[in-house]
């Protein structure tokens, strides 16, 4: 176990755990964009920057350092805050029309950007480029779909060549976990569209009421886990109708 | 780990190398090219096309046969650098990064080419020209298409 200090208050967390979870363990609570906690740190939007005044003084990203000894966090430092508020200040600028942006920057005192707003074709933009659609979409569902494209002012997320993306598997995993709600998906007759990838997808129709519930390219689920192929088939309401009339059956037609 | 069984990561560096040798032969990165690349390398396609699309050196575009590159390094900019630019931009009807509809140039610009003492300075295919003025432009461009026999017709400028 590693022993640091939060505020000047005292918390131990096991060795390997990151400043920001040592800091939400001790009840402190910090902004975070990036940060998805089923995810690698990635520590790209900035917003959890803290000040370590112990073993030696620096301004860090909480979410991406590891735990030491002896380890003195402050996560109100004028220069964390300042840091923070500035973070907030360029999405401020990139976003201005988010409403997840507006409300994270006035609980840090932020309301108006030094930076300018952007130029008019790009004033709806609402993604951050936090990455976390990228990621989830490559580390945990592992089908790279999307990535990054471009750098610079141009940089963006995108599925190669902007047209459909040929290992989408419709999961919506990227929309799920969008923390700006950027990413725009629609289930519309029996198609899933996943209008930020160009994407199509077929959705998978339940044998039993015919609802159409989950994505025909997600149907390798089945076959990975056999113990639920067969309930791969029926929705979720029929599955839960199915399983309640089993329990119901068992429970009364053996003795107790 | 992930739902889906993952390959082997492959060896390091080999996408950007892989990426290098596509523009090497081609002049750009085509499509097909690209989606051979990660098939082979065992790299997803959205990630061949980030690194892709993030590095200045490839390009998306058939390129021309010529490559001028147009200082405006700092010592080139005070010296003339962008009237050169903008007189090659007026004569061969493309803007930075673009190729002639004729495949001939493709024109660039860049920041020092390390012969600040003879700004303004130009290059075309690794050739420097030095002192420019606008005016001598249309004859190093009549040069280089006067270099390709036959093949393509061109007009002089």
């Amino acid at each position: 176990m590693i022993n640091l200090t939060v505020n000047e208050q005292p918390v131990t967390v096991p060795e390997g755990t990151t400043i920001l979870q040592a800091v939400r363990a001790a009840g402190v609570e910090l902004p975070t964009l990036c940060f998805h906690e089923g995810l690698a740190p990635y520590g790209a939007c900035r917003l959890c920057m803290v000040s370590i005044a112990a073993p030696r003084h620096a301004l860090v990203a909480s979410c991406a350092y590891p735990v030491e000894e002896g380890l003195a966090v402050e996560t109100n430092s004028p220069e964390a805050v300042s840091a923070r508020r500035l973070a907030l200040e360029f999405l401020l600028s990139r976003c201005p029309q988010s409403e997840v942006i507006q409300e994270m920057a006035a609980q840090e005192g932020v309301t108006a950007s030094r930076f300018g707003t952007p130029p008019p074709e790009r004033a709806e933009e609402l993604c951050v480029l936090c990455g976390l659609c990228v990621r989830v979409c490559r580390e945990a569902i592992g089908a790279a779909a999307i990535g990054f494209i471009g750098r610079g002012m141009e940089r963006r997320v995108g599925t190669p060549f902007d047209i459909q993306a040929a290992t989408c598997i419709g999961c919506g995993a990227c929309a799920e976990i969008c923390p700006t709600k950027a990413i725009k998906i629609e289930d519309r007759g029996n198609k899933r569209i996943l209008h930020t990838w160009h994407t199509t997808v077929e959705l998978h129709k339940c044998p039993q009421c015919g609802k159409l519930f989950a994505p025909e390219p997600m149907a390798f689920l089945g076959e990975m886990f056999p113990e639920i192929e067969e309930q791969w088939a029926l929705c979720p309401e029929c599955r839960r109708a199915r399983t309640a009339q089993q329990w119901v059956e068992q429970r009364f037609t053996s003795p107790a | 780990m992930p739902l889906i069984p993952q390959p082997p990561p492959p060896a390091g560096g080999a996408l950007l190398a892989r990426l290098h040798a596509i523009n090497a032969e081609y002049g750009y990165l085509p499509e097909e090219e690209l989606r051979r690349a990660a098939e082979e390398l065992g790299v997803p396609l959205s990630q061949v096309y980030s690194a892709a699309t993030f590095y200045a050196a490839f390009s998306f575009q058939p390129r021309g046969r010529h490559t001028i590159h147009v200082c405006l390094g700092t010592a080139c900019y005070i010296r003339g650098g962008e009237k050169l630019l903008e007189k090659l931009e007026s004569t061969l009807g493309v803007r930075p990064g673009e190729t002639t509809d004729d495949r001939a140039f493709t024109v660039e610009t860049v920041h020092c080419v390390g012969s600040c003492s003879m700004s303004p300075v130009m290059r075309v295919d690794g050739d420097t020209y030095g002192r420019l003025r606008a005016d001598l432009l249309p004859r190093i461009l009549r040069k280089y298409r006067e270099q390709e026999a036959g093949g393509v017709s061109d007009e002089g400028m």
